[in-house]
């Protein structure tokens, strides 16, 4: 009785199973390509037939064209740099706000009762309803896009640093005090650390945040960017500029999000992998 | 216990009360535990064990009556409270002075028998080799006096039999003072100098234990030593 189970367990966990398993992932992989590719040919098909005015909806191979020449123009090029410039600056600003931020209220009571409050209710603020402001405030220059997008994208780090902080286990707080450790060295080896997947979950939020803070920023009023671009082609009725702009937000987007979870597992390499957020 | 022992303990608890709410936990205890002695404090669960120890280790503060414990203590949870983003090795250095506190760590893990495991991640360690490198982090301070809260409670019986042969080899080179908590008599027998029995907030009960060691649970004087021990104990629970 003993012997069989034994030996069963082997068998599944040691012989079979990782064959399996690594025949089988391709092929789901295949498999989910499947219907997308299939959506793609029947809209080409619609296009071909007449059925989708290229003025409702350009086809697949005329959006690949567009995107090449737009590249080869140099239009495209310009007008990302622009929009990764304004993104990027304003996810710096916003990291380094909402980590100081949070940390200041974190670590001090202080701290605490001057910066929370103000935070939460900031929070229930849509910042997208801020445009009109923005615009009157900053005029139409860089200025309002940054600005935006360093708002919307502050709030999530600052929240979920400052959980992550205060949600520190008091368990290790006390080892540490058993330990003679300074405040310091508390704050920098215990909290800061406990606190850093918290502060990973906040950044993905923000990533994301920000490139909607930027679309609307862009489509509203900008002279250069992505969402300029796609603006503009509004005015011609061409649906293959402005879906080459969709497809280049994706990709960011899709990019982006990528570059957090590397970074995640890289500084998260201590959290045994099925901790970790999904994949 | 020897005279000058008798004289001059390490530990001195006077008249500690304690109170949560209406609840009185520990009722003016007395208590000392000398230079190099190894006390195991036993107790129903609640009997107010940790609250003891937490006092003794600093984290809970005096409310009533007087104690006297040296700095350089430490303590060793139940849980083994590693940081899970610091190696090993590091937990163990945590907090150590000096630019030879990663050769006071690795030697501290060799001493525990994890000589093989300084470099990894604590969640990947067994429970028991946790709980190790927690004993390997209160001894690389070299303590006057360790504190051990239900160090093996949570280990199975084969891997407890082990890390108690172990923690009286420690004991044995180290000549530091040692309070133990344990619900475990046999524990209390292989390992104390004395075991004392908390009970109603006081030492209900106290019990020299003068066998030879390294002691073994088959023998006929350690038999009969548990033997006295549990009909102490029993006597005390009736009431
Ligand atoms: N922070 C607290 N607030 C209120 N009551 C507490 C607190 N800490 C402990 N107590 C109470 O004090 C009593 C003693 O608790 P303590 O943890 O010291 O028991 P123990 O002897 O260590 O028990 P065990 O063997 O189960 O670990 C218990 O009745 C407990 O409910
Ligand atoms: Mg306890």
């Amino acid at each position: 009785m003993l012997e069989t189970t034994v030996e069963r367990g082997t068998v599944i966990g040691g012989t079979r199973r990782p064959p399996r398993r690594a025949l089988r992932l391709p092929t789901r992989t295949l498999r989910r390509l499947v219907s997308p590719l299939l959506i793609l040919l029947l809209w080409q098909a619609a296009s071909w037939t007449g059925l989708v005015s290229p003025q409702t909806l350009a086809s697949p191979l005329r959006i690949l064209s567009t995107a090449t020449d737009l590249t080869r123009d140099g239009t495209l090029p310009e007008n990302l740099l622009v929009s990764l410039a304004r993104a990027g600056i304003g996810l710096a600003i916003a990291v380094v706000a909402g980590t100081g931020l949070a940390l200041a209220a974190g670590l001090s009571r202080f701290g605490e009762e001057a910066i929370d409050a103000p935070m939460q209710m900031l929070r229930t603020l849509p910042a997208l309803a801020l445009v009109p402001l923005f615009i009157l405030w900053f005029g139409i220059g860089e200025l309002p896009k940054v600005a935006l997008v360093a708002l919307g994208s502050t709030i999530p780090i600052y929240l979920n640093l400052f959980k992550g902080i205060r949600s520190i286990d008091p368990k290790l707080l006390e080892m540490g005090r058993t330990l003679g450790l300074s405040r310091i060295q508390t704050v920098r080896q215990i909290v800061l650390p406990g606190a850093l997947p918290d502060l990973l979950t906040g950044l993905r939020f923000s990533v994301g945040i920000s490139w909607l803070m930027l679309v609307v920023a862009e489509q509203v009023n900008a002279n250069s960017g992505i969402g300029h671009m796609m603006t503009d082609a509004e005015d011609f009725l061409r649906t293959d500029i402005i879906l080459v702009g969709l497809l280049v937000y994706a990709l960011l987007g899709l990019l982006s999000d990528q570059m957090v979870r590397t970074l995640e597992r890289i500084l998260l390499a201590w959290q045994p992998v099925r901790a970790r957020g999904p994949r | 216990m020897s005279y000058e022992r008798r004289l001059e303990p390490l530990i001195r608890v006077e008249g500690l009360s304690r109170r949560y709410g209406a609840a009185t936990v520990l009722d003016r205890l007395d208590l000392t535990i000398g230079h190099g002695e190894f006390l195991a404090l036993l107790g129903r669960s609640g009997s107010g064990k940790t609250t003891l120890l937490r006092i003794l280790a600093g984290l809970d503060r005096v409310e009533e009556g007087k104690v006297s414990v040296p700095r350089n203590a430490a303590v060793v949870f139940q849980e083994s409270r590693l940081l899970p983003w610091k190696r090993v090795w590091e937990n163990v250095a945590l907090g150590l002075p000096g630019p030879d506190a990663h050769d006071r760590a690795m030697a501290a893990l060799e001493e525990v028998g994890l000589g093989h495991r300084t470099h990894v991640w604590p969640l990947t360690l067994s429970g028991g080799e946790a709980q190790r490198v927690g004993i390997a982090r209160a001894l690389v301070r070299q303590p006057e006096f360790l504190m051990l809260d239900e160090p093996f409670a949570s280990l199975d019986a084969l891997t407890r039999l082990r890390m108690q042969a172990m923690v009286g080899e420690l004991w044995r080179k180290h000549r530091c003072a040692v309070l133990l908590v344990t619900h475990d008599v046999d524990e209390a027998l292989l390992l104390g100098d004395r075991a004392v029995v908390l009970e109603q907030g006081r030492i209900g009960m106290e019990l020299q234990i003068s066998l030879v060691r390294p002691r073994r649970q088959d023998d006929p004087d350690f038999v009969s030593t548990r033997r006295a021990l549990l009909a102490a104990l029993d006597v005390h629970d009736a009431v």
